[in-house]
């Protein structure tokens, strides 16, 4: 004998969970059926991964990234070739344009049997090819081990991702050669962490120098993890300068930080708006430009030096010209900023009597309170639906999940959040129907929080089947209905930008919510008032299971700050309440 | 139907800038792991993102270590190349992109066959051009000739031009294979 022990030989399906398993997977999420019964059968014969029963294979993607973006692990699928596979493609391309590590196994048809239209074959690679960051269909044995293990690698290495592994039901039963994740080494596929010395140096002259700078940091922070915030915290508070973020980055830096100015982009807030329009420099990390928050594009930050700073070679320079960019890991890269920018006392060099100018300036801003709206004692608006579930849950530590819509924003907008993995929405695909799984699959990652779905009574509907579920698997998770009796945010867009036409934005014929949530046996709760509200926010956080909560709020309140159609960041709509100029001081 | 509310027109919240900067012609080496599936995700890649392929050849260079180079000759503003070299770069099964045009002036080389039909006048003023071009004769019938030619691109299109009045019937062409001028080799590392 060598020391090199023997090579263990197993069947693919026991491949497949040894591979799970030394990667460290507890949970996974799936949907049985005929391609994929072999694992299923050995998944039955052991007790070490845990099997989640999604009622839609769209559902258990959203479930696997609410459990990664949470938890900071990847999230696992498993689901059966045909239509369990093409269910999948809306969560793969949901997890890809936001950036969130999963690796979905998908089973296929039999080798001898691919191409010739069998019962339940389809393309599997073909179709997600353009929805993954990477993916592979397996067609020996012995590359399952290895495959699984770069999957993981992929998934989780440079700007994280989805990834498919697509097995023929054959390879499964066939027995092959497992191999260790330790002998697994990437051949082509090894990202920049470090960033560029000479590129930091350049980034902390222009930092020094600077007037007017701004902070814009995006979901990338939270993916590249805790020593990434606390850098970030850190560089932040060090160089006083203000900090905004995209919906994805938020929890980052801290809401109740004084040098926080809230969300920016379309329906960012004022103040951070107009910093980002009149800074002299800009810091983007870990953001890429979307077009919701550039707005027009040539009038986006006018006369600004940026400096980027992105794992994704792609994401620097493809929107905006970038003065400085920086390749690499934001971790990596904003510690060693903060390090030299203590090195170099480069606080001593800031232009202070700049800074306090420019802070002078973003409190003038600010006074305009541009999130004020109209109080109602005969009816729930949704801001103040939101207000209060944050006054009366944040102390908890909650994770929070949301659909898409209005109540997106506002939950972006009024619920403060300080923390990191905190907020799981769909923001590059605007995924209606993410909320609900996504939920169940953050209170998998994280039993001991209180997780909340804060939905629409558009969004809910698109995966309301995963309320089974929670039950089943004892995800006791909440879910807070911003009930408006509208597709609210298409509503909006209709009032506002096409002339009033509310064309099918109006919710016809919808369930009796109660008695759903009862059907499902959930506890269901139905609000209408606004003094009711606390007592039934305290009664659903109380309540040792979960709870459907449909608040029925105003119907046709809009979410502002807006910044409508062509314009520049400047040129924002503000709603009623809104201090005028003149009020505010500016 | 549903009467129009009010008379304001149907306005947009995407903003499309039209590009400014002039369009090159770029030829880029993409060197890869010869996996299934690559070359359809970096065409994929152009499509999904609308960058323009002129010509594209793509074979395996290292057999032991499975390694393919494709040769893209692409168009587009500087801003869109450089795109189309991240976009690419970024690719899990891609170990290297150079933009040869960024890097000198490369050596490109196209080969055609090219099969012309014909008898008397035209036959013998095929054949002169043909040398003329140095293409080569690789097939010989009574009534037609198969020629072989290589060279740039521009010369093979010349070529081709030149045979269409004198009987051209068909024409196969390989793309370009392209390579960087001087001792540096282009690595897959
Ligand atoms: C799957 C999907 N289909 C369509 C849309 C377009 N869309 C964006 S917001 C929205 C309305 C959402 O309504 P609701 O869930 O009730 O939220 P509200 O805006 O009323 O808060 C729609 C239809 C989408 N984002 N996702
Ligand atoms: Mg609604």
């Amino acid at each position: 004998m060598t020391d090199k022990a023997q090579p263990e030989m197993m069947t693919g399906a026991e491949i497949v969970l040894r591979a799970l398993k030394d990667q460290g997977v507890k949970d996974i999420f799936g949907y049985p059926g005929g391609a994929v019964l072999p694992i299923y059968d050995e998944l039955f014969q052991q007790d070490e991964l845990n099997h989640i029963l999604v009622r839609h294979e769209q559902g258990a993607v959203h479930a696997a990234e609410g459990y990664a973006r949470s938890s900071g692990k990847v999230g696992v699928v498993m689901v059966t070739s045909g239509p369990g596979a093409t269910n999948t493609v809306t969560g793969l391309t949901d997890a890809l344009m936001d950036s969130i590590p999963v690796v979905v196994i998908t089973g296929q048809v039999p080798t001898t049997l691919i191409g010739t239209d069998a019962f339940q074959e389809c393309d599997t690679v073909g179709i997600t090819r353009p929805a993954t960051k990477h993916n592979y269909l397996v067609k020996d044995v012995n590359d399952i081990a290895r495959t699984i293990h770069e999957a993981f690698y992929v998934a989780t290495h440079g700007r994280p991702g989805p990834v498919v592994v697509d097995i023929p039901k054959d390879i499964q039963f066939q027995t092959g050669v497992y191999v260790p994740p330790e002998e697994v080494k990437h051949r082509t596929y090894h990202p920049q962490v470090k960033g560029d010395p000479a590129a930091i140096e350049q980034a902390l002259e222009l930092m020094a120098n600077a007037k007017r700078p701004i902070f814009y940091t995006g979901g990338g922070v939270i993916n590249s993890g805790m020593a990434a915030v606390e850098a970030l915290r850190d560089l932040v508070k060090a160089t006083g300068f203000p900090i905004t973020s995209t919906l994805m980055g938020l929890g980052a830096f801290p809401a109740s930080n004084e040098q926080w100015l809230g969300m920016l982009g379309m329906h960012g807030t004022y103040e951070a708006n107009l910093a980002m329009h009149g800074c002299d420099v800009m810091i983007a990390v870990g953001a890429r430009f979307d077009d919701r928050i550039t707005g027009k594009v040539d009038a986006f930050a006018p006369g600004s030096k940026k400096i980027h700073i992105d794992i994704d070679p792609a994401s620097i320079n493809k929107v905006v010209h970038a003065d400085v960019g920086i390749l690499g890991d934001c971790g990596h890269v904003l510690q060693e900023m903060l390090r030299l920018w203590h090195e170099k006392n480069l606080s001593e060099k800031v232009d202070r009597e700049a800074l306090a100018r420019w802070w002078n300036q973003i409190d003038v801003w600010r006074a305009r309170d541009c999130l004020a709206y109209q109080k109602r004692k005969d009816a729930i608006m949704p801001q103040y639906a939101i207000e209060r579930l944050w006054a009366l849950t944040h102390e908890m530590d909650p994770i929070i999940t949301t659909d898409v819509g209005q109540h997106q924003m506002w939950t972006a907008q009024y619920y403060r959040f300080d923390a990191p993995r905190r907020l799981m929405t769909s923001g590059g695909l605007g995924t209606m129907g993410y909320g609900l799984p996504a939920a169940l699959g953050a209170k998998a990652a994280n039993r001991d929080k209180p997780v909340i779905c804060i939905s629409g009574d558009g969004s809910i509907q698109m995966n309301i089947q995963e309320l089974a579920t929670a039950i089943h698997h004892d995800l006791p998770v909440k879910v807070f209905l911003l009930n408006n009796n509208y597709l609210g945010m298409v509503r909006q867009w209709q009032e506002l930008l096409h002339g009033n036409r509310f064309s099918e934005s109006y919710v016809e014929a919808q369930p009796d919510f109660l008695a759903l949530a009862e059907a499902y046996h959930w506890k269901g709760m139905h609000v209408t008032r606004p003094d009711e509200l606390d007592d039934a926010i305290r009664e659903m956080m109380a309540h040792d299971g979960p709870v459907f909560m449909n608040v029925q709020v105003v119907n046709l309140a809009n979410c502002f700050p807006m910044i409508p159609a062509g314009q520049p960041h400047n040129e924002m709509l503000l709603g009623e309440e809104v201090k005028s100029a003149e009020e505010a001081g500016v | 139907m549903n009467k129009p509310a009010t008379g304001i027109p149907p306005a947009s919240a995407y903003f499309i800038t039209p590009e400014k900067e002039r369009e090159e012609l770029h030829t880029l080496a993409v060197v890869v792991d010869n996996e299934p599936g690559v070359l359809a995700r970096i065409i994929g890649l152009f499509s999904a993102r609308g960058y323009n392929i002129e010509q594209l050849t793509v074979s395996e260079t290292e057999h032991e270590r499975g390694i393919s180079r494709i040769t893209i000759v692409c168009r587009g503003t500087p801003h869109t190349l450089n795109q189309i070299r991240a976009q690419l770069s970024r690719l899990v099964p891609v170990h290297s992109v150079a933009d040869l045009t960024l890097m000198g002036d490369p050596i490109e080389r196209e080969l055609a066959l090219v099969k012309v039909v014909g008898e008397g006048e035209k036959r013998v003023e095929a054949l002169r051009l043909a040398d003329a071009f140095r293409a080569r004769v690789v097939d010989a019938h009574t009534g037609s000739f198969v020629f072989e030619i290589t060279g740039k691109s521009r010369k093979v299109d010349q070529f081709i031009e030149l045979m269409k009045p004198l009987g051209l019937i068909e024409v196969v062409r390989t793309g370009i294979a392209a390579i960087s001028r001087g001792p540096k080799p282009l690595r897959a590392d």
